[in-house]
């Protein structure tokens, strides 16, 4: 071989920049990939965890379509309760605000879904009026309306 | 072949048989014996079936008053931008002469033509905003609802250059620029798509009244099936003369108007 003495240890020094990912503690990046999402108020989701991980975006999708289109505004969990089909008050009730727990494995796995651009990213405040009940106090909506 | 007049009046006479013949056969096997847009969908209404549509008595509706517009539009999230051109409205007021093009003369009533008149979506029978939406993103719901959905909406407007009522909004901006107060209870709108009254589809679904029907304290607004004979509307329209508004163009809406 014509100048071992040069190229070997170039060779040598090219392997370990380009297998350096694999052997640094640094490049790795071990630790990044679990991701330490805020702990859910609620005591079960709808479904299984586990489930959920994987399905959660079928879920949702089965149920924007439902309510909107088919007018079915409750789901029938495996375990038989019934919950109202709402991202911000069902799903957010619980996970809620999403920058802590949607955002945080989405940013991280730079998916982009573009609920939060109408939908709130946030539940309705505890004690805030229950959305069934009658319109709020209609004085408050026409202070809004006068400071216009 | 013999042209002759015999001959002639002979392959006539058979040539319109064969293809009255052939209408008659069509029809038969299904075809419309009446056009959509003359009612012909009302006729069979079964009252088990809800049909929504509502009664608007102007004569009951106090000049000044904007209750209903206010809580429709602080409860959806409807922004106030401020300006004409980038107004969003589900519910508003608008001059007779506006709302009822076609009834307006040089010697109508003193004072109704410029009298605002109560004015929304009008939830047609026969929706053009339906028949033209290329994403099936506005469609009839089976209780008569046309219903937006806000996921499938890429901002065409179609539906705002087929709905002859100008009860369609584009949301040029970004509507929470200009919302006072965000309900959290109720979704906002995005910048690109269209939006209109929804009847209050959330409530209704929940077995409760729009929040406008809701709100009017004079009762100005009546709201039931449609398809019910026994129905607080049906009452009102049946001792009511009523009207509607564009008759003539065949969409059937479901609001009706007592002047």
């Amino acid at each position: 071989m014509y100048n071992a003495k040069i190229v070997i240890p170039v060779l040598l020094v090219f392997l370990g920049l380009l297998t350096y990912p694999l052997w640094s503690p640094k490049g790795s990046h071990q630790h990044e990939t679990h991701r330490t999402l805020a702990q859910p108020k609620g005591e079960q989701c709808v479904e299984s965890a586990r489930w959920m991980r994987a399905n959660h975006m079928q879920l949702l999708e089965n149920w924007r379509h439902s309510v909107v289109r088919d007018q079915q505004r409750t789901y029938v969990a495996t375990d038989g309760k019934h919950y109202d089909k709402s991202l911000t008050n069902t799903c957010l009730g619980c996970h809620g605000p999403a920058e802590h727990f949607c955002d945080e494995c989405h940013g991280y796995t730079s998916v982009k879904p573009y609920c939060w651009t109408c939908h709130l990213d946030e539940p309705p405040a505890a004690g805030s009026e229950n959305p069934h009940s009658p319109a709020m106090e209609l004085s408050k909506a026409m202070e809004a309306q006068d400071a216009r | 072949m013999q042209d002759d007049r015999r001959t002639f009046l002979k392959t006539l006479g058979l040539g319109s048989l064969v293809s009255l013949g052939g209408f008659a056969f069509l029809q038969r096997l299904g075809g419309p014996s009446q056009a959509l847009a003359s009612g012909a969908h009302l006729a069979k209404a079964d009252p088990n079936v809800k049909r929504w549509g509502m009664v608007i008595d102007m004569s009951l509706c106090k000049e000044g008053c904007n209750d209903c517009v206010t809580v429709c539009h602080s409860r959806h999230n409807v922004p106030d931008h401020g300006n004409k051109k980038d107004e969003i409205k589900w519910i508003w007021k608008a001059p007779y002469q506006n709302v009822f093009t076609e009834k307006n003369h040089s010697y109508t009533q003193e004072g109704l033509l410029e009298k605002p008149f109560l004015t929304l979506c009008n939830h047609c029978d026969n929706p053009p905003c339906v028949r033209v939406c290329p994403t099936q993103a506005t469609f009839k719901r089976g209780d008569g609802i046309v219903q937006m959905d806000f996921h499938r909406c890429i901002g065409c407007r179609f539906c705002m250059a087929g709905c002859p009522y100008g009860s369609r909004s584009f949301n040029w901006r970004d509507p929470r620029e200009n919302i006072q107060e965000i309900d959290p209870h109720f979704p906002t709108r995005e910048r690109g798509v269209v939006e209109k009254c929804n009847f209050c589809a959330e409530r209704i679904d929940r077995g409760q009244m729009p929040h406008c029907v809701e709100t009017c304290k004079e009762g100005v607004l009546t709201f039931g099936n449609l398809n019910d004979p026994n129905s607080e509307v049906r009452q009102v329209l049946k001792e009511k003369k009523t009207i509607q508004r564009k008759p003539a163009l065949g969409t059937q809406p479901s609001v009706f108007y007592v002047i």
